[in-house]
């Protein structure tokens, strides 16, 4: 077996990205068996699959790279809740569909630049995963568009419910683009994207899917914050047992 | 659209299209006893493949790996696939989907029994793979040739991505197997809960059965319910003995003389309380499946007026 | 006691006893039918319908239910209604007769995977 050379500042990011794939895949993976139509059932069950992915790949290389040699199980099934740094807006619960798709809209619009600036990352395995992932997302974008537009522009009911939706996970999205030591440390290094570069895009396409979609933009002063940093939210600890617990029942076992 | 009175040259071609081992196309006559019963047997299809979703999906969330959990989110993901394809190939015969889903939640149209049990380990969701997948494919491979075009197209498709479910399930029993001791323990419990549903899952004997007499004729039903059932015990019980694994029936033995595996009398009073509704799992299957539709109600009609709204402003725009 | 038959493709669904219908009316979403040309060179192929509120969706429908393990390079989806049919091998006799009165899924030529030469 090559042996990587430990990088423990790469490796972090690689899990943030990781965790943020993980936990979001989870969510839709809720959707099984639950979705307004069929049609959902195999469009939500598509981008929990292409997280899912991009998950296993940024976990493996976390642990290559920070020295302590976990798998992508170890990290996804042994690590406690301090030790996850996903950004909050991922583990939000679902909610209903409208909650889900506006959820969505911000995490794509936000992944969309992210992928594009990673995938001239410096870490090779990042930069494979964004090159995948850059295809996808534009697909998640257009997926969550779709949807948010027609909720938004449909009935009055789908306008209200969407609207509460966007309301309930839209202060979330701050977090997306803070910048913190780490961060500085990487993009000097052309490692990590500059959140501060994103945000400009990402915030010219949420606004014109609102617009067109009839929704208002929510104004808030709350930013909520602390993923990165392992303080989640209260939902978080049972997604963790629920995520965990066969897993952390059977020690040593294989799968 | 449809005739009224059959004229007896149009049945006649029809019979020996059947008899020619053609198919019968949406446009084509077509005797109103052979439309209904492709009706019922690809709607109630498609329910058992939508209403299959839940005893696995239900695992999702709890996988133990991340390959597994991506491995059950693409198999329950070509579920709602195959939901799709039947529900078409069955409106092509002139029913609507909503109907079909109506029949459904109130309990008119059934759905396979074998849905109606609880999946209470992960070794359930391997099980389900290798034996409730592999009795599916004994029963879905014959309809790949069955006469009515568009249910032998959709069935191609079908088996094309059932046997990735049939093999994941049985890799998943074989690491089980294989494992620790409390593996291989719930292993084991599964093959004991799921093996005789499993077997169920062909229906009771149907040599005096007038419709099954009928649907032969009509080139939808190709082999006895008692023979697709032989079959799967004779190919399923060597892959129990691959895996260390017992199957729970004392009487069941390799016959040499008839080449076959003889097994033990099946308990059909509980195939029959299952399928009258009174199984472990009824009454949470159908209501988990009816709260989704009218939970969703709302995101449909918008869609629906979305479209409306857009479909007249275009217009507008034209004149 | 109803007949049941293993063939019901998941397992044993019951024959008789079953209503296939109400006779009602159309109240899905609008029905579409696919075509996917599946490797350049190849002729776009009719693998199925859908229904979908609108084009757009029915697109993304299509891609999501149809090539999702890499069956096509081109998918085109087609409002059901906007096909107009013939066939000649079919007994439109009893039917009515004028060209233009679409069945809700026409019928097509579908070449067998595999063949040359056709």
């Amino acid at each position: 077996m090559t042996s990587v050379a430990v990088d423990t500042d790469v490796a972090a990011y690689a899990l943030r990205l990781g965790d943020d794939a993980l936990v979001l895949g989870q969510r839709l993976g809720e959707w099984a068996a639950k979705s307004p139509q069929l049609e959902e059932d195999v469009a939500l069950l598509n981008l929990s699959l292409d997280h899912l992915g991009a998950a296993r790949s940024l976990l493996t290389r976390a642990g290559e790279l920070d020295g302590t040699g976990r798998s992508e199980d170890d990290l996804a099934f042994l690590r406690d809740e301090p030790d996850w740094t996903n950004a909050l807006l991922m583990e939000l619960d679902g909610g209903d569909f409208g909650r889900t798709m506006t959820r969505q809209l911000l995490v794509a619009a936000y992944q969309l630049p992210l992928w594009q600036a990673l995938s001239s990352s410096t870490d090779e395995v990042i930069a494979g995963v964004a090159g995948k992932a850059v295809k996808e997302v534009a697909y998640h974008l257009d997926h969550a568009r779709s949807w948010v537009v027609r909720l938004g522009d449909g009935t009055e009911e789908s306008h209200r419910r969407v609207q509460a939706g966007l309301d309930e996970v839209w202060p979330y999205a701050a977090e997306l683009f803070e910048r913190d030591e780490l961060l500085e440390l990487l993009i000097a290094r052309g490692v990590a994207a500059d959140p501060a570069l994103l945000e400009p895009q990402w915030r010219e396409t949420v606004e014109d899917v609102l617009a067109e979609a009839t929704l208002t933009v929510p104004e808030t002063t709350w930013r909520p914050t602390g993923g990165r940093r392992g303080a989640h939210t209260t939902g978080f600890g049972y997604l963790l047992a629920e995520l965990q617990h066969l897993h952390r029942s059977h020690p040593g076992a294989s799968w | 659209m449809t005739t009224a009175t059959a004229a007896p040259q149009l049945e006649q071609d029809f019979q020996a299209c059947i008899d020619a081992d053609g198919r019968i196309e949406p446009r084509d006559w077509m005797p109103e006893g052979y439309r209904k019963t492709l009706i019922r047997q690809i709607a109630q299809h498609a329910h058992s493949e939508i209403i299959g979703m839940q005893p696995e999906g239900n695992w999702i969330t709890r996988a133990p790996s991340l390959r597994r959990k991506s491995i059950l989110v693409a198999k329950v993901q070509d579920e709602a696939g195959h939901g799709l394809y039947l529900y078409s190939a069955a409106e092509t015969l002139g029913v609507d989907r909503e109907e079909l889903l109506d029949l459904l939640h109130v309990g008119r149209q059934k759905y396979s029994t074998i849905f109606n049990y609880p999946t209470t380990s992960w070794a359930d969701v391997a099980a389900i793979g290798w034996l409730v997948d592999g009795a599916a494919i004994m029963n879905q491979v014959p309809l790949t040739r069955c006469s009515y075009g568009p249910y032998a197209r959709a069935m191609i498709r079908v088996c094309k991505e059932e046997s990735f479910h049939q093999r994941q399930g049985f890799e998943a029993m074989t690491v089980l197997a294989n494992g620790t001791p409390a593996q291989r323990q719930m292993a084991q419990d599964a093959v004991d809960r799921w093996w005789w549903p499993s077997l169920m899952m062909f229906g009771p004997s149907d040599t005096e059965s007038p419709n099954s007499a009928q649907s032969m004729a009509w080139g939808i039903k190709r082999f006895s319910n008692d023979e697709l059932r032989q079959r799967f015990v004779d190919a399923t019980v060597p892959q129990a003995e691959h895996l260390g694994l017992t199957i729970p029936d004392p009487d069941l033995s390799w016959d040499d003389e008839t080449g076959h595996y003889v097994f033990g009398e099946i308990d059909w009073t509980e195939f029959f309380t299952v399928m009258k509704g009174d199984g472990p799992c009824n009454r949470e299957r159908l209501a988990h499946r009816v709260a989704a539709h009218d939970e969703g109600a709302w995101v449909r009609e918008a869609a629906q007026a979305y479209a409306e709204k857009h479909a007249s402003r275009s217009i507008a725009v034209a004149a | 006691m109803s007949d049941y038959s293993a063939e019901g493709g998941h397992g044993a669904i019951p024959t008789s006893g079953v209503p296939s219908d109400e006779g009602g009316s159309k109240r899905s979403q609008p029905l579409w039918e696919v075509f996917v040309r599946s490797r350049r060179g190849l002729s776009h192929t009719h693998v199925g319908s859908l229904h979908a509120p609108d084009a757009h969706m029915a697109l993304r429908n299509a891609r999501d239910l149809y090539t999702r393990r890499q069956e096509g390079v081109s998918l085109w989806v087609v409002a059901a209604t906007d096909i107009v049919a013939s066939s000649p091998d079919e007994k439109d006799a009893f039917f009515d007769p004028a060209g233009d009165k679409p069945y809700r899924h026409p019928t097509f030529y579908d070449v067998p995977e595999g063949l040359t030469h056709l």
